[in-house]
């Protein structure tokens, strides 16, 4: 599959309840904790758009915005 | 559309506790509906009672939150009278499978087409933790301080023997494979069944020791393998996922469509 170019990971505050499973599964580590357990995008430049992070969160709270089309499978 | 366009954002953020796995199996079923474009008015969802069932609340679709395992039966009535329309049905493992036990059987045995999703977290989370048919032998509830001695269901092998045409079973840690059966379940002309287990953390986890969320969906990972995986086939005490059961049989709003034409004897 071609490469995705990440353009944004919207993460909404509001919703996110901290459960830490987009963090514990990001194969490359991008996401993290802040000091109110509210997910935060500390290193988006590593992000590879397997959108893992954004099926699995139980809150519906991330959204993986690609410059075009849809991101990798990293799931297996 | 986005995701987020399927849903009532008023009532976010959700009553789910935190890691719960319904938020998963909801978001992979919005994102199958998503990926197979259906319209917002082409689809009804109706739920039973229990965490399960608030998911009925959260989608912006025809909803129907209806009674204690009674989902399936209201489901049958829509769609016998609105055979166009798509139903879709999550429901808990015990209102799935004890209070509505009578009615997931016939619904499978007339083959009717609905799509039913078992939400299963093996325990009774909404009224504090009872052990459901779906726990198991040897698990903790609070209906169960010494542990259970009751055996489980197998949803897969009770749908395929009730005469379910499409049954499929997925975790919540494989949100992207239970997106792709959830969409081959609702294409499926049929009564179609997916199995999604999913964690009660503030429950079952806690009280089996299974760790916080992210925990419990590594076991997810670690306890399961894929139907003719060599993993399955080396440690067949993995829980089999995959597609079970995949077959084209009579449906039965087209067989009630066809006994009224008969009847009629042309006259429709
Ligand atoms: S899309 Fe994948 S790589 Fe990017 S933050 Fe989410 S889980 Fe990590
Ligand atoms: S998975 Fe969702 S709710 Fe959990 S920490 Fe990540 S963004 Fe927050
Ligand atoms: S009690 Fe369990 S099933 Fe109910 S919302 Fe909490 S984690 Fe989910």
């Amino acid at each position: 599959m071609a490469k995705q170019k990440l353009k944004e990971l919207v993460i909404n505050g509001d919703w996110c309840k901290g459960c830490g499973i987009c963090i514990k599964f990001c194969p490359t580590q991008v996401l993290e904790l802040d000091r109110q357990d509210r997910c935060i995008a500390v290193r988006p430049e590593d992000c590879i758009c397997c959108k893992m992070c954004e099926l699995r969160c139980p809150d519906l709270a991330i959204e993986v915005i690609t410059e075009k089309g849809e991101g990798g499978d990293h799931e297996k | 559309m986005a995701i987020k366009d399927y849903l009532r954002q008023r009532f976010f953020p959700h009553i789910w506790c935190p890691g719960c796995g319904h938020g998963i199996v909801l978001s992979s079923l919005l994102h199958a509906v998503e990926e197979l474009g259906l319209a917002k008015n082409d689809i009804v969802m109706t739920s039973g009672i229990g965490c399960s069932a608030r998911i009925s609340g959260y989608v912006d679709f025809h909803s129907l939150h209806t009674l204690h395992g009674r989902a399936l039966a209201f489901a049958t009535g829509v769609k016998l009278a609105k055979p166009a329309l798509n139903l879709l049905v999550p429901m808990g493992d015990g209102d799935a499978l004890a209070i509505g036990g009578n009615h997931f059987i016939h619904a499978a045995r007339r083959n009717i087409n609905i799509t039913a999703i078992v939400m299963n977290n093996r325990i009774y989370g909404m009224t504090g933790g009872q052990f459901s048919p779906l726990s198991g032998c040897g698990k903790r509830a609070t209906t169960a301080p010494f542990l259970t001695i009751d055996q489980e269901f197998d949803v897969v092998k009770l749908a395929k023997a009730a005469g379910a045409s499409f049954v499929a079973r997925s975790t919540t840690y494989h949100a992207k494979e239970s997106t792709l059966y959830l969409k081959k379940a609702i294409m499926h002309k049929g009564f179609s069944v997916v199995e999604i287990l999913s964690q009660c953390p503030t429950h079952y986890g806690r009280k089996n020791k299974e760790g916080d969320a992210p925990d419990m969906l590594e076991l997810y990972k670690d306890t399961t393998a894929k139907l003719g995986s060599k993993a399955l086939e080396k440690n067949p005490d993995l829980i089999p996922r995959g597609i079970f059961v995949e077959e084209e049989r009579g449906e039965y709003c087209e067989e009630y469509d066809k006994l009224v034409d008969k009847a009629m004897g042309g006259a429709r």
